[in-house]
């Protein structure tokens, strides 16, 4: 399709000339407008005034006229005539003969598509399916609202199977308030745990398999003889094990008491350290420059609550536990009497009694029987007499002496268990007041009493050989003394409320071996020495104590007045010579005789404003034990210069120098007493 | 009845060849699982406790969860705190213990 651009022609130099022509013809065929008419100028049509260029060409009428041909050509003049390529083939450079005329001066796609094309096909196969399906939704729509107004509620349709504009939507956001985040912990129990501990070694193991091997044999051996049995074994094996398991309360369980009491100790060994430690280690180092001299330290003081107001009637050591020992409460007092105690203490716990025992009548006498130590025979006041059994800890008596068995009518002032004799059976001898002195066999069930001796007044100067027994009336027993010596067991001394000592033997009951008549007021406490076979001790109210010779009854061996009332004596266990003494004015005094024959080594005020009733010997340890009457037991530890012993040499026997010492002292007195004779004589 | 007498170890060792548990408070189970382990963990290294030790612990770890703790040995003292229902202690033919814990 060629076409002549108007431009280029008109640059054209050759033909611009014929062109002007055609304008000057245009003009001429202009009519110009009528000149106006006076009177309507407004109304008169604008000037058209023909504004020419000063270089218009000017054609004559003959130029203008002339015909000018135009031809359209194929050729585009523009394109250039002289294209030269460069040949590879001739290796010279070639004009090109075929230039491309093609000028595009306009171009633009279509929209329309032929109806029978492809592309029209699809097209239109589409819009029928979104027609369809719009009117499938609208048919839905429709149904629904129909059913809405006659059912009510009903779900709107499924509008997925719609083909929507994908593109058509509108997007609306919005934040909604952020809770805060919170930490919460918690704990659980954390898992049961156990602790196991042994040690396993290849005997062990080789244990436990012949162990495992027995059972295999034993549980065949039951199978074969029969089911029955064994079932029965489980049973009564089941029925054992669950009455082992009964329940005890615990506040009541015996471990629980058993730990209670080792932490009473514990806590009293805290408390009393400085105690025991005294009593373990101190000596007064004092002693070795005043020789002659000693003195007594207290230890502890054994007081509780119930004993406080009564007095201490009675000690006695336990012979198995050498800490231990029981103390009796009671009052001497006729018009004050109340029932009686029994504390027993242990050195290691002061602050309380191991065990208490109460009885009906004031308690004069305790006495443990040396070979059983749990035995424990107790004299009232009211003449009856009891045995515990300390292991028990019941507050109840084991054998009990009432007055349908008998008693002794008056107190009971001493009581002593007897070795056993034939029979084996326990016996224990008692004095009293009454006169009697008893001795009682433990049966099965009851005490049985058999009088040893009835106690009658002898009057001063007679010998007991003259004594006629229907004319004197009853005496009272205060106290009596077993003889220590081997093979004089049955031989006793007793002191009575006359004054008289009598010695006596279990073998005769009606008589006297002898009686020592020279205290003029009851005698409160003989003793036995314990290493000297024939010597013993009187303490008597009147305030002398008497050393005797056995086979002297005439007269004492020494006097000792201590300017009060005595109420206890005793022998040390450790020495001949040595004894000690209470008083009331609350002082004890120790007297060795191979130091001092006149005055005791120590004369020491051990309690305020009490009177001393009772003094033992620990048969083992340097202490010995006082009462008072005022319920208190204190432990006084004796110094060294109390307790000098004999040491035995080579050959020598301890038993044998102890007696030959007192000997000598006896020796001595009993020639100064000749002389003072002799002097009185003259 | 007489106690039963064997003339030498390996008399015995011929007797005492299965497995004797001393003490356990497992469930049955479990017991039996972990024995089953025990067993074929001895046998498998009888001269070698370690590895032994290694593979029991290793297996319990991974059936019954984390923390178990083995002792294999001839001779040996113990004392151990575990969760209840978490030990073992058995006896393996006649001179191997295996004390099997958790804690």
């Amino acid at each position: 399709m060629p076409a002549l651009s108007p431009a280029k022609k008109g640059t054209d130099k050759g033909k611009t000339g014929k062109k002007t022509g055609k304008q000057e013809q245009n003009a001429q065929d202009y009519i110009p407008p009528p000149p106006p008419m006076p009177g309507d100028e407004a109304f008169a049509m604008p000037i058209r005034e023909i504004v020419k260029p000063d270089n218009q060409l000017w054609l004559s009428e003959a130029d203008l006229n002339e015909e000018v041909a135009k031809m359209l050509t194929a050729n585009n003049p523009a394109a250039p005539k002289n294209i030269v390529r460069f040949n590879m083939k001739d290796k010279v450079f070639k004009l090109e003969p075929m230039v491309e005329q093609t000028v595009v001066h306009y171009a633009t796609d279509g929209w329309l598509l032929h109806k029978s094309s492809d592309e029209a096909k699809r097209q239109m196969d589409m819009e029928k399916m979104e027609q369809e399906a719009s009117a499938r939704f609208q048919a839905d729509i429709d149904r629904a609202s129909h059913e809405h107004k006659d059912h009510g509620d009903v779900e709107p349709p499924d509008d997925s199977r719609q083909l929507r504009n994908q593109f058509n939507f509108s997007e609306r956001a919005a934040q909604t308030l952020n809770y805060p985040l919170r930490d919460r912990e918690t704990f659980t129990e954390p898992p049961p745990t156990a602790t196991v501990s042994g040690a396993c070694t290849q005997w062990e193991i080789y244990d436990e398999y012949i162990k495992d091997l027995e059972r295999q044999r034993i549980d065949e051996a039951m199978k074969s003889k029969g089911g029955k049995k064994a079932a029965a074994a489980a049973a009564a094996a089941g029925a054992a094990h669950a009455a082992k398991n009964e329940h005890v309360p615990t506040l009541q369980s015996p471990t629980l008491m058993h730990s209670l009491g080792t932490l009473d100790r514990m806590v009293n060994q805290n408390m009393y350290e400085e105690v025991a430690m005294d009593f373990k280690y101190w000596d007064d180092a004092s002693d070795a420059f005043r020789p002659g001299e000693g003195s007594l330290l207290p230890l502890w003081r054994f007081v509780s609550d119930k004993s406080k107001r009564r007095q201490v009637t009675s000690i006695c050591w336990n012979p198995l536990y050498d800490d231990m020992f029981a103390v009796g409460y009671g009052s001497y007092e006729f018009l004050k009497q109340a029932s009686g105690l029994i504390n027993i203490y242990s050195l290691k716990n002061p602050s309380h009694p191991e065990y208490t025992f109460h009885t009906e009548s004031g308690v004069m006498c305790v006495h443990f029987h040396p070979e059983f130590a749990n035995l424990l025979a107790v004299g009232c006041y009211d003449g009856s007499v009891l045995v515990y059994d300390v292991r028990l800890k019941k507050d109840e008596p084991i054998y009990q002496a009432s007055v349908r068995t008998g008693k002794h009518n008056d107190p009971v002032w001493q009581i002593y268990w007897q070795p056993d004799d034939a029979q084996k059976s326990l016996q224990f001898v008692s004095i009293s007041s009454d006169g009697a002195v008893n001795l009682w066999t433990l049966t099965k069930s009851e005490l049985i009493p058999e009088c040893l001796m009835k106690l009658r007044v002898v009057r001063a100067g007679e010998t007991s050989e003259e004594e006629d027994p229907n004319a004197s009336g009853p005496a009272g027993g205060c106290c009596m003394d077993f003889c220590k010596m081997p093979g004089q067991e049955s031989i006793y001394l007793v002191g009575t409320e006359e004054g008289a000592i009598h010695r006596c033997s279990k073998a005769y009951s009606s008589q006297y071996l002898s009686t020592y008549v020279s205290h003029h007021l009851a005698v409160y406490a003989v003793h036995w020495n314990n290493i000297h076979p024939s010597m013993f001790l009187s303490a008597s109210a009147d305030w002398t104590i008497k050393l005797w010779d056995v086979h002297d009854p005439k007269r004492a061996v020494m006097n000792f007045d201590l300017n009060d009332s005595i109420g206890d004596v005793s022998w040390a266990p450790y020495s001949a010579t040595v004894f000690a003494a209470v008083t009331d004015d609350g002082r004890v005094h120790v007297f060795d005789l191979a130091q001092n024959k006149l005055l005791p080594l120590c004369s020491q005020k051990v309690v305020k404003k009490a009177k001393l009733t009772k003094l033992v010997f620990n048969p083992k340890h340097p202490i010995v034990l006082v009462g008072d009457d005022k319920g208190c037991v204190t432990s006084l530890k004796l110094s060294p210069n109390l307790r000098i012993t004999s040491k035995p040499e080579k050959g020598q026997k301890f038993e044998d120098l102890e007696v030959a010492k007192l000997d000598g002292v006896v020796e001595i007195a009993r020639k100064s007493d000749a002389d003072l004779a002799k002097n009185a004589a003259h | 009845m007489a106690e039963q007498q064997f003339e030498d170890m390996e008399a015995f060792l011929r007797v005492a060849k299965y497995t004797l548990v001393k003490f356990t408070d497992m469930h049955v189970e479990m017991k039996e699982e972990a024995m089953d382990i025990c067993i074929t963990a001895v046998e498998k290294y009888p001269n070698d406790a370690e590895k032994c030790t290694q593979m029991i612990k290793d297996q319990m770890d991974k059936k019954f969860g984390a923390p178990w703790h083995v002792v294999v040995g001839k001779g040996f003292s113990y004392e151990i705190t575990y969760e209840v229902r978490n030990l073992l202690y058995i006896y393996v033919g006649g001179r191997t213990a295996v004390l099997l814990w958790k804690m």
